[in-house]
């Protein structure tokens, strides 16, 4: 029996749309795909409000995938801050498959060539968000492992949101537990994950997430390719994306001090300077001070020597 | 060290050195004891009502533009002052005053801690 193009095309939407009879939830429409998953926009009947609702929708057989949303919805779950976004419920649907639902992000992603960036400072203070979102999961034993522009939504406020935790390790805990995730073989995205994490070694640890940060920082220093980038930026980009781990910068709070020493004009532990460039650097931070100071001085001079030869 | 106590503090000080400077002008070294006292008195004066606008205004342009008119008022104030010689130094006088009202204004505004109502 030959199948119509007809009903092809409406098999294909049932698998793509899944079911949601028996839960809470109505189906919208379809946000997003991703490489276990996809995302759609959901109506919840009872709070009447409009969420986001994660679902595998790739052959399962095994399971895995399902304890590997379940996880994600877990670590999310765990992490309770501005800059992630908060897991309001899991469930199962009619047809089993494991789904959860967080908050909609009304937003842009970091590399949507229409996300407005601003200026310099601008850049790095989203940047800062995204650290703070970042530290606080590795002090709460979480590390993301795949952290890329693509996985930084920024919001009509400016508001940073660190998405798709699908690839995050719980690190060891008092038993030892060193990862609930995926394997451990190789995660990541080529591009944006360390070099340890290419090699696939077994500990991948918070300062992968250093690397990939520096390597989101230089994404968003050559957006603005129109402007020139300071070499103590450029030190501070080098220093969180070196090959050797021991090399980088210690954590993720290290990385962030230095882009706040940078926006106050203060000295970055990644540039090393001499006292000329110190006391420089420090006239141009202090630049209306002292001219004022010299006006100041300059007048009573002039007027001091006028007097004395008039 | 609050916005009121920075502009008294730094307002004292600055006119204790625009008094000093009196010093290097001799016919003025009689009375130097006296031009030091006023001279710091009116720093201290411009300095707590330039701290003060800028604990009610956070405006850093705003907070220069009043100190300058308060050190230039001040200033004014001290030069209209009658001299036994009849003469009034009004520019020698009043702009180094209102340097030193801007000095106090923009430290005032950056600096000390305190501000009462919100940013304009």
């Amino acid at each position: 029996m030959r199948i119509s193009d007809t009903a092809i095309e409406r098999l294909r939407a049932a698998a793509e749309f899944p079911d949601l009879s028996g839960t809470r939830y109505r189906l919208m429409d379809k946000l997003g795909q991703g490489g276990m998953g996809a995302v759609y926009r959901v109506e919840d009947s009872v709070l009447e409000r409009q969420i986001a609702l994660k679902v595998i929708n790739i052959l399962d057989d095994q399971n895995q995938l399902a304890a590997r949303l379940l996880q994600e919805a877990r670590v999310i779950a765990r992490l309770e801050h501005p800059g992630i976004v908060p897991v309001h419920d899991v469930g199962t649907l009619p047809d089993g498959r494991v789904f959860y639902t967080m908050k909609l992000v009304q937003g842009r992603r970091l590399d949507d060539p229409e996300t407005a960036l601003g200026g310099e400072s601008e850049c790095l203070r989203s940047f800062l968000k995204i650290c703070e979102a970042v530290a606080f999961a590795h002090a709460h034993d979480i590390v993301h492992r795949d952290l890329k522009p693509s996985n930084i939504m920024i919001g009509p406020f400016g508001e940073v949101l660190v998405m798709d935790w699908g690839l995050a390790k719980v690190l060891g805990s008092s038993h030892h537990r060193d990862n609930a995730g995926p394997d451990d073989a190789v995660v990541g995205t080529p591009g944006f994950m360390a070099p340890e994490q290419e090699r696939g070694d077994s500990h991948v640890g918070p300062l992968a997430d250093v690397y990939s940060l520096g390597t989101i920082l230089k994404f968003l220093l050559k957006q603005r390719a129109a402007e020139p980038v300071s070499r103590r930026l450029t030190a501070i980009v080098r220093k969180a994306t070196e090959a050797a781990s021991a090399a980088r910068y210690a954590s993720v709070q290290e990385l962030a001090s230095d882009i706040t020493q940078y926006l106050q004009g203060g000295a970055v532990a990644a540039f090393p300077e001499g006292p000329g460039a110190r006391a420089w650097r420090w006239i141009v931070k202090n630049r209306a001070w002292i001219l004022l100071i010299l006006a100041y001085l300059v007048t009573r001079t002039l007027f001091i020597l006028w007097r004395r030869f008039s | 060290m609050n916005k009121v106590w920075l502009g008294l503090a730094l307002g004292g000080i600055l006119g204790i050195f625009d008094g000093l400077t009196a010093w290097f002008t001799p016919a003025a070294r009689a009375q130097l004891l006296g031009i030091v006292i006023g001279s710091t008195v009116k720093g201290l004066i411009a300095g707590v009502l330039i701290g003060y606008f800028a604990r009610k205004v956070n405006s850093l342009p705003l907070g220069i533009l009043f100190g300058l008119s308060v050190g230039l008022i001040l200033a004014f104030a001290v030069a209209a002052m009658p001299n036994p010689e009849g003469k009034h130094y009004y520019f020698e006088i009043m702009l180094p005053g209102g340097i030193v009202g801007t000095i106090v204004g923009y430290a005032t505004q950056r600096f000390g801690a305190g501000t009462d109502l919100a940013t304009r």
